[in-house]
């Protein structure tokens, strides 16, 4: 019961207009020497932009925007995002783990970036609309 | 320095409302490539049975974070924010946030855990209406690396 895979790239201009949206203004998500400063490889994306593009794959299988009731993760690895036109690319995948009567419907969840697991224990309870990716598996 | 384990059940005071605003929320849906209409597009939101446009799923982090604060700034508690970590991120509805929201979030302090020479806190936001009405819940964990 696997989902159709979705990719969205992230740039570092996403992390800017992210930041702004959000109020998230901590530098190691803009600034390379702040980031490398405090140990890591480079700028890295806020675990919540990626936690909101796991929440919009959701919702986009689910066929609706206010399917969500439930949307857990732990952060396990940060996404690393180069200072140039491609950036970086994160596929987050879905399983449905289970249909409960009533139509809540549990999915487990995978995101990685090059191949490298960013998520762990990632799962949402949706309530999918008729006829969405979720309810045609 | 271990956190003070004595903090489990602290619960902060109620933040100012939030008037959660039709563009602030088309602002976040843009910002995540979302591009839903019943997130920019009242007309949408309503033929789905919403008052007002529809606030992605993660949105309620710009409240939570913003409830958050207290703790950071709180000397007694004594988190260096330069060695926090995001560790886990939960959200659970009652209903989604529309725009016309007024909400108050109230942070309380859920567990507090050592272990490896890192600090474990888990942070529970509880965001309802100025009227009373849970609408979303939000559990935050974050790790306080240990020095050296």
């Amino acid at each position: 019961m696997e989902l159709p895979v979705k990719r969205y790239r992230i740039t570092r201009a996403d992390l800017v207009r992210y930041a702004g949206a959000s109020g998230d203004f901590n530098p190691i998500h803009w600034n390379e020497r702040v980031a490398t400063g405090v140990g890591l490889p480079g700028v890295i994306a806020h675990g919540m932009f990626t936690m909101a593009l796991v929440g919009r794959a959701v919702t986009e299988w689910a066929g609706a925007p206010d399917a969500v009731v439930d949307l857990s993760v732990r952060f396990t690895r940060p996404v690393v995002v180069p200072d140039d036109e491609d950036g970086t690319e994160i596929e987050v995948s879905a399983k449905v783990r289970e249909v409960l009567p009533g139509g809540l419907t549990w999915l487990d969840l995978t995101a990685t970036c090059a191949g490298v697991k960013v998520l762990a224990q990632a799962k949402a309870g949706i309530r999918p609309a008729p006829g969405s990716a979720v309810t045609e598996v | 320095m271990a956190l003070d384990h004595s903090y489990v059940g602290r619960k902060y005071p109620p933040t100012a409302p939030y008037q959660v605003g039709r563009e602030k929320i088309r602002e976040f849906a843009t910002a995540i490539g979302a591009t839903d209409p019943a997130y920019h597009d009242p007309g949408a939101a309503r033929a789905l049975g919403h008052p007002d446009v529809v606030a992605p799923p993660t949105f309620p982090v710009v409240l939570s974070m913003a409830a958050g604060e207290q703790l950071f700034v709180d000397p007694a508690l004594g988190i260096d924010y330069s060695r926090v970590v995001h560790g886990d991120q939960r959200f659970v509805y009652l209903r989604p946030v529309v725009a016309g929201d007024e909400l108050v979030s109230v942070i309380t302090i859920d567990e507090i855990s050592s272990r490896g020479g890192h600090d474990f806190l888990t942070s529970r936001t509880e965001i309802s209406t100025t009227g009373g009405e849970l609408v979303v819940t939000v559990w935050t964990k974050i790790v306080v690396r240990g020095e050296g």
